[in-house]
This record gives structure tokens, C-alpha cells and sequence, in this order.
């Protein structure tokens, strides 16, 4: 990614120390705080699907190679199941449950329907996370940027070129 | 009439998928959930000497420690027959957990199950195995000289020979002979969504959220394997990310989580691992074709022998049918074809998409391209003079082709024609560049069983139509709104169709490219069923404007009836009628296996790739693909499928492999990370002409699938344009940067 000064990595103020066993966790999920009780070797992935009913993040390789699991951390894009859910604490994340705004679909997700850049779709909400973020990355100018900048997110169905074109078009329309 | 079928509608469930609310079958909440992982042998071959689970069984959080030494037996272990067959269709003929034998490397050995996915990971990690182990077999070179020539293979429904006329005599007329041998790494399926089974026992009834390609195949198999009625397991699933043959079969997750869920007294969720998904579901076996062509000097062949060697598991014989389009291909009266298999540490071979005719088309395709050097042919021409007017296996006419035609498009659109033959003769900068072709081909394979749908309708119009069917990709529900819609004469858009569960009407796994026809098959035999009765109804009825009226003269469009200038709509019948709604079955009993035609989709690829020969890179620039698949549903979710089958091709010929270690007999490269799977920077852009033909064989809308042909040749024209750029065969597959350089 592009962006720096990430303050995910920033060392703050003397942390205490929680765990191993369960502890409270808040987090703050498209707009909503939630409170869990879980282990702090959870993932965000797992928080997330397990513990919050948000299961529109998915599971495709729980090792960070496939991109399904793709959610926002203050507006940057991050693997879910490589973050620690606790160390989201503090920051603000969304999921493709929080893209759409009363209903009304982001433009993202209508091109995608409009392009039909998915088959089975199972990596979709991985994939539209991803290229709305990519919009805001400065990458995606001509398709060899999209090709690369999403190369992240595995689609085994293959709908490679329809989601460049989902993302041109909301590219050249916004 | 409304025409709903083929137009290019946006997918019915597009909603859902991009805004996160399809609930795939890891996706299912229930109370009480709890989780199980499984463990894996470390060794390929030999057995478990020991088994400690003392340590795991006293973590936090952990419910059952299963092993061979208390999880239940089977009740009895069904043969293995491919699930469109319709009947239980265990991936391999073993079920683990009943003895201490290991047969392949990540066999499952052990479940844990805890209460929450990270306790039973971790515990799972904490269950001590000692082994004794024997040497493994797992490579072609380890097996060679055990192979044998089975009398059949795949379930008995291919056998291990075929011969037609004599290939010795046809070699002996030919005046040129092309031989040569190709090699093939094994793929794995790596569907984004790995195999997961929810299972949750009410009372003593199952109920299982599958990842499946058939969801009466996973309650069949289940149920034979558990010893349970039928009527008392019940299988659902929404939708499934992806399978390409990964979930065809029906493997030994969907009965271990139904048996954790019992031992437990809980619901229970078993997600395979990716790095699982290497030896739990099957994959395309590693193998080694040789083909032998004869020609006479005009191109036409004289003789094609064909032998394929690969190693099977233990347990059953299994080769995917890699002869079958290969030997259907081209007219030629002296054909041979063998397969051989030899015994090995590996897990039964399974379905993979475009299963055998990925590989052996990609023999005869390569072969052809070096007999067309030979000949001084170009490639395109050689083909034409091989064309098939009656399929070469049966000597039947086709139900319908369309070759002809997909030679012709394609390599319009492609600019085929301007092509300099010489190899290595273009350059861009430090890019050779070359262009190739190939011709595919595809069976259609009915199903063996009757297929059923129900088609209602409601006194408010609307229109659900039910299918077991699940949805993994294919856009059935959209194509299905789509057929309902016509038959019925009503708006697309107030048909829906209802899906992915054992409680409706049977439709045999999804596979083959099968899916499409034969759904759409019973969805039209039902709701033309359905249209009928409510016409027969209204002609019958005194209050009814169509009182008299001959059924044959009635007419319906946009849902209202009309015989001349009487008229009405299906909804007023039933209202006045003061019925709620009305429904109808339709049964579709497939063409038996005895049909006098030849039944294949056709199709031709081109290819045009980049080389740098000096760092070995190869790039696919663009892909052009022409496709003759009978009738089509949905043209916009089609070319969606026939691209990723293009695309397949592309994976398979130049990044997918899983490497086997000779000594230990196991995967050395089990992830996403380093089982290398297209991603979209390796992806052109790909062009598509679809070639309608009509068929009125294969099922009532003549719909021959596109599951499977986008994916057949995809490999050999790319190998064939490396070729032309380098002037170097690579007769194997992937063709890596080792090939090149």
C-alpha cells in the first residue's frame, strides 16, 4: 500500500497486559460499537464471523494469500485474518455489510453486478473492499495499475477482466 | 411470447453476494455452535503406532478428541460411482478413522472438537502421533513398472481399451507419423471457499449445510455412510464458493461433522484448512500421455493411438477419462486408446474441471500443431481436413456441432489469416511473440437418472420454481427465472427459483457441464406442465371468458390467457377460483445411454502470448475463444463462465502444479502462496463468440453447458503460440520459466 504513517504499528501508551484467556474487546464495526469477550489470539477474521454474525468477510486460506477476507482498518485495507481482532481496538472498522448506505448499493457493488465481475462470489466482498480502497490509492489510472493493485484478491472463477471493467466504470463515472 | 431465455439479465442473487449477506455454508449461525479440525498424517504410508490426545483433551474449551480408537465404524461404505450417476458418491472408496492404516500423506487421522475455532485449532496441534512408515509411492517414475491396464475405469462406465479399426494398419498407410509424450502435473481445485460442513442433529435427524455441487448427492452418501434413512438427513445449500470438481464428489467431512455433532450434543462446524483442500477432496492427477498420429500428405489422418499413464490410490481405479474428446475429435478410422494406472500413497484421483479432456485435448491439440509443421499445413487448415461429420467413437451423426462454424469466427475475429507461420519471426523489443490455436471439444453426459423440478404459481402471478440444485457460480438461479418465465408466458422478473435443498424435488450434482441442461430440462417440463393445467383449467371452467375454448388455441402472454378476443389472466382463474395457487411437476427422463448421436459441445481457441527469452517469462496477450454450446440461458453469465474456463486454461498451462516430495510422499507447496493460480495481473482481457445451434437431442431446450469447453484447448493454444514465438516445444505442462530459457 501506499499510504504511510501507519498508525497501526505505532507503539502506544504502556499497554497493560490482557490475556491469554478470554478478555473484553471493543470494537467498532460499520459505525457500531460491539463488545466481545474472546481470546486474544482472535482474529479480526474470526471476531468478525464468529462472534459478531458479520460473515460477509470470508475465509479462504486464514494465511493472508488469498484476499476473500479483505476489511477496512481506518479506511485502509487489511487482511481480517492476519489482524489481531484486539489490536483494532480504537480504530474504526468496515465491512462490506457497511458499504452500502440505507440500502442504497455503493457504486462499486452496482458495477459489480452491472459487469457481472463475480460467478460463484465468493471472494467478492474481499474484492469490492479492496477496489473502493483502490480508488483512493492513486494506483488504478489504467488497467495495468488495477492488475497489479488487485492482484491481492484471488477470484477462482476468473472474472479478472469484468471486475477491471467493474472498476473502470466507477472509476470514470465518480 | 416473451423471450426471456438468452438475454443477458444481471444475476438474480448479485444483491446478496456484493453486499455480504449470501450465507455460504461456514456462514450459518446457530446457538451453541462449536468447532472441529481435523489432524493429518504426517507420513504417506504406513500406520499410527500411537495416539496420545491426553494433552488436547485437557485444553480449555475442548468437547471430543476423536481417533480411530473411538470414533463410530461406518455402516457401510457405498462403491464409488460419479455423482451424476445420482446415487451416493463417496470421492474414494475408504473412510478414515476406522483402523490404524495410513494410505496417503494428510489422511485424516484425528478430530478435535472445542468450543471455540481457535481452542480446537490449537488443541488440535496438541494430539501426539508416532507412526511406523514405509516407503511412500506417489511419483510416475516410483510407479512405472507396477503399472497395470485396468478392464475399466471410473466406476466402470469407461473402459481401460478402446480400439477402432487398426491403428498398426494406419500407421503402416501413413506418410508422415508424429510421436510424442506429454507430462502433466497434478492440479488441485482451490475453490476460495474450502469444503465446509455445518451439521446439526435435531433429535435424530440430520441436518447439514454443505459445500456441494449436489446436495442429494451429500445426503446419499451420508446417509450410507452413517446408516440412516434417508428421510431423516436433510442437506442445504445456499450457495458455494466455487468447486470446479473440488465438491463434486461427496468426500469425508460432510459424515465426520455429523458424527463430531453427535458425539457432542451440538451443532458443529468443520471448515477445512487450505492447506486440507491438498488431500481431502480429490484432485487432477499427475500423468503422462503419448500420442501417435498418422497422416497422409493431405493432412487427413490415417491413425491416432493414445496411452495415458497415472497413478491411483489403493483403493479404487481411477484415471479422469482423458481419451474421451480426444478420440472423438477427428475423423480417423484407426484408433487406439489405454489407459494404465498404478497403485500409489495418493488420495483417489476426482473430477477436475474439463476432467481428462484438459489434458488429453491438450495432447492431440499439441500433437496436431507439430503435425501441421510437418505437413507444412497451417494448423487451422490441417483441422478442417480432419472435421468429423459423424462422431469417429460411434460412427452416429451429431446432435448438433457447430465446429465449422467456431473455426471460422474465431479465427476472423482473432486475425488468424495474417499469420506468418515461421516460428520465432516476430520480435517487440526483447518479446517474441506467437500466436496459436486449438480446436475443443467436450462430451455431453446426461444424467443416468430422471431429473424433477416443481413449478407454482401464485393467485398474485408470481412464480417460484424448486430445484435440490445448489448455486456455485453457474447462475442457475438466473437462468431458471429465465426458462419459468417462457414457458409460462410471465415477466422474468416474477419468477424466482427455489434451491439448494434435499425438501425439493431431486436434480442430480451439478457436473460435467451437466447442470444446465438438465435443470433446465425439468424447470420447463414442469412449468410447461403447469401452463398447460391452468389452461385446461380456465377451457373447463363455465365462469371463465376461455369457457370452451380449445386448449390448443390458447395463447398466453405477460401471464394472460387468450383464445381470440376472450381472454385472462392466470392470477383471475385462481382468484375467482378462490385457490390460493397452483403447481405442477415436471419430470425430464434423460436420453439413455444407447441414443443413436453423437453428443458433443465444440469449440476452437486461439491464443496470442509474448516470450522473453532470456528471462523465461511468458505472457498471454489476448485470448479469443468460439464456442458452439447448443442453446444459451443467460448470454451475459455464459460468457462469464466460458471466459474463467479460458482463463483455466491459461492457469493450468503456464502456473498450476502441486509438487509432490518423492522420499515423504507428500505436497511440498499445499497454499495459495505457492500453488500458483492465475491472479488478475496474469489475466488478459478475453474474446468470446458464442455460435448457437440448435440441439434436439440432448434435453428439451437443446442446452449442451459451458462449464468445461471454455477451459478445453485454452492450454494447447497457448502452448501452441509459444511455439510459434520460440520455436521450442514444451510438451508438458505448466510450461514454467525453466522451459524457456
Amino acid at each position: 500500500m501506499s499510504s504511510s504513517g501507519s498508525t497501526l504499528t505505532e507503539r502506544g501508551p504502556a499497554l497493560e497486559e490482557r490475556g491469554p484467556g478470554p478478555v473484553n474487546v471493543t470494537l467498532s464495526v460499520n459505525g457500531a460499537e460491539h463488545s466481545v469477550r474472546i481470546e486474544p489470539r482472535v482474529s479480526l477474521l474470526d471476531a468478525l464471523r464468529e462472534r459478531l454474525d458479520l460473515t460477509g468477510a470470508k475465509k479462504g486460506c486464514d494465511q493472508g494469500t488469498c484476499g476473500a477476507c479483505t476489511v477496512w482498518v481506518d479506511g485502509r485495507r487489511v487482511l481480517a485474518c492476519l489482524t489481531l481482532a484486539m489490536t483494532c481496538e480504537e480504530h474504526e472498522v468496515t465491512t462490506v455489510e457497511g458499504l452500502a448506505r440505507d440500502g442504497e448499493l455503493h457504486s462499486m457493488q452496482q458495477a459489480f453486478i452491472e459487469e457481472d465481475a463475480f460467478q460463484c462470489g465468493f471472494c467478492t466482498p474481499g474484492q469490492i473492499m479492496s477496489a473502493v480502497a483502490l480508488l483512493g490509492e492513486g494506483h488504478g489510472d489504467d488497467d495495468d495499475g488495477i492488475k497489479e493493485w488487485m492482484s491481492g484478491n484471488l477470484c477462482r472463477c476468473a472474472a479478472y477482466p469484468h471486475i477491471r471493467a467493474a472498476f473502470r466504470a466507477v472509476r470514470d463515472r465518480d | 411470447m416473451t423471450t426471456a431465455i438468452g438475454a443477458p439479465l444481471d444475476r438474480v442473487d448479485g444483491r446478496p453476494k456484493v453486499t455480504g449477506k449470501a450465507r455460504y455454508s461456514a456462514d450459518v449461525p446457530m446457538p451453541d455452535m462449536a468447532y472441529a479440525c481435523l489432524v493429518n498424517s504426517r507420513i504417506a504410508n504406513g500406520r499410527v503406532t500411537g495416539i496420545d490426545t491426553s494433552e488436547a483433551e485437557e485444553e480449555a474449551g475442548v468437547l471430543a478428541v476423536l481417533t480411530h480408537e473411538n470414533l463410530p465404524r461406518i455402516a457401510s461404505q457405498p462403491p464409488l460411482v460419479p455423482s451424476l450417476a445420482g446415487g451416493p458418491a463417496p470421492g474414494e472408496t475408504f473412510f478414515p478413522m476406522q483402523d490404524e492404516v495410513v494410505h496417503y500423506g494428510g489422511q485424516h487421522i484425528a478430530m478435535v472438537v472445542a468450543d471455540t475455532y481457535e481452542r480446537a485449532q490449537h488443541a488440535a496441534a496438541l494430539v501426539r502421533v508416532s507412526y511406523e512408515e514405509s516407503p511412500p509411492v506417489t511419483t510416475i517414475e516410483q510407479g512405472r513398472d507396477q503399472a497395470y491396464e485396468p478392464d475399466a475405469i471410473f466406476a466402470g462406465f469407461i473402459p481401460g481399451r478402446t480400439e477402432r479399426g487398426d491403428v498398426r494398419t494406419g500407421l503402416s498407410q501413413a506418410d508422415v507419423q508424429v510421436e510424442a509424450t506429454y507430462t502433466y502435473a497434478g492440479n488441485n481445485h482451490n475453490p476460495i471457499e474450502t469444503s465446509t460442513t455445518t451439521a446439526r442433529w435435531d433429535g435424530d435427524e440430520l441436518v447439514l449445510h454443505d459445500a456441494t455441487q449436489g446436495v442429494n448427492a451429500t445426503q446419499l452418501t451420508v446417509a450410507a455412510l452413517l446408516g440412516l434413512p434417508l428421510s431423516k438427513v436433510r442437506v442445504k445449500s445456499q450457495f458455494v464458493g466455487g468447486s470446479f470438481g473440488g465438491k463434486a464428489m461427496i468426500w469425508h467431512h460432510p459424515a465426520l461433522a455429523a458424527l463430531a455433532a453427535r458425539k457432542v450434543g451440538r451443532p458443529v462446524k468443520l471448515a477445512l484448512t487450505r492447506e486440507q483442500m491438498f488431500t481431502s477432496c480429490g484432485h487432477r492427477e499427475v500423468q503422462e500421455q503419448k500420442i501417435t498420429l498418422g497422416a497422409k500428405d493431405d493432412g487427413r489422418l490415417t491413425a491416432l493411438r493414445h496411452h495415458k499413464l497415472s497413478p491411483t490410490s489403493p483403493f479404487d481405479n481411477w484415471a479422469e477419462p482423458s481419451l474421451n474428446a480426444a478420440g472423438q475429435m477427428y475423423a480417423c478410422p484407426n484408433y487406439e486408446g489405454v489407459y494404465r494406472l498404478f497403485r500409489a500413497n495418493t488420495m483417489t484421483p476426482t473430477f477436475m474441471r474439463a476432467p481428462g479432456d484438459a489434458t488429453g485435448m491438450f495432447s492431440l491439440e499439441c500433437a496436431m500443431d507439430e503435425l501441421a509443421e510437418r505437413l507444412g499445413l497451417d494448423p487451422l487448415e490441417l483441422r478442417l481436413r480432419n472435421f468429423a461429420d459423424v462422431d469417429p467413437a460411434s460412427g452416429n451423426p451429431w446432435s448438433s456441432n457447430g465446429l465449422s462454424e467456431c473455426y471460422e469466427r474465431g479465427a476472423a475475429r482473432f486475425g488468424w489469416h495474417d499469420r506468418d507461420p515461421r516460428p520465432g519471426a516476430r520480435r517487440e523489443g526483447n518479446w517474441l511473440i506467437g500466436t496459436g490455436m486449438a480446436a475443443a471439444c467436450y462430451p455431453v453426459t446426461p444424467p443416468n437418472t430422471p431429473q424433477r423440478a416443481r413449478a407454482r404459481l401464485y393467485a398474485d402471478g408470481s412464480v417460484v420454481v424448486q430445484a435440490s440444485t445448489p448455486e456455485f457460480g453457474t447462475g442457475v438461479a438466473t437462468a431458471m427465472a429465465q426458462v419459468a418465465a417462457d414457458a409460462l408466458a410471465v415477466p422474468v422478473d416474477r419468477c424466482r427459483l427455489e434451491k439448494g435443498d434435499t425438501d425439493f424435488p431431486q436434480i442430480a450434482a451439478a457436473v460435467a457441464s451437466s447442470g444446465a441442461g438438465m435443470i433446465s430440462a425439468a424447470v420447463h417440463l414442469a412449468a410447461t406442465a403447469l401452463r398447460d393445467q391452468l389452461i385446461a383449467q380456465a377451457v373447463a371452467d363455465s365462469t371463465s371468458p376461455l369457457h370452451g375454448a380449445n386448449p390448443a388455441d390458447v395463447v398466453v402472454r405477460d401471464g394472460v390467457m387468450a383464445a381470440g378476443s376472450a381472454s385472462e389472466s392466470y392470477a383471475d382463474l385462481l382468484r375467482r377460483n378462490l385457490q390460493p395457487d397452483a403447481e405442477a411437476m415436471g419430470t425430464w427422463n434423460p436420453p439413455p445411454p444407447d441414443t443413436p448421436y453423437g453428443m458433443a459441445t465444440f469449440g476452437a481457441q486461439f491464443a496470442e502470448v509474448a516470450v522473453d527469452p532470456e528471462l523465461g517469462l511468458i505472457r498471454v496477450r489476448r485470448m479469443t475463444g468460439a464456442f458452439a454450446p447448443g442453446r444459451v440461458l443467460n448470454s451475459k453469465t455464459v460468457r462469464s463462465q466460458l471466459m474463467g474456463g479460458m482463463l483455466w486454461g491459461l492457469g493450468q498451462a503456464l502456473l498450476e502444479s502441486n509438487h509432490m516430495h518423492p522420499a515423504t510422499g507428500r505436497w511440498v507447496n499445499s497454499s495459495l502462496g505457492e500453488y500458483l493460480v492465475a491472479v488478475n495481473a496474469d489475466a488478459p482481457d478475453v474474446d468470446i463468440e458464442i455460435i448457437e445451434v440448435e440441439d434436439g437431442v440432448v434435453n428439451p431446450l437443446g442446452v449442451k453447458g459451458v462449464g468445461e469447453i471454455g477451459q478445453v484447448g485454452a492450454n494447447a493454444a497457448i502452448a501452441n503460440a509459444v511455439h510459434h514465438a520460440t520455436g521450442r516445444r514444451v510438451r508438458k505442462m505448466p510450461i514454467t520459466i525453466e522451459d524457456i530459457i
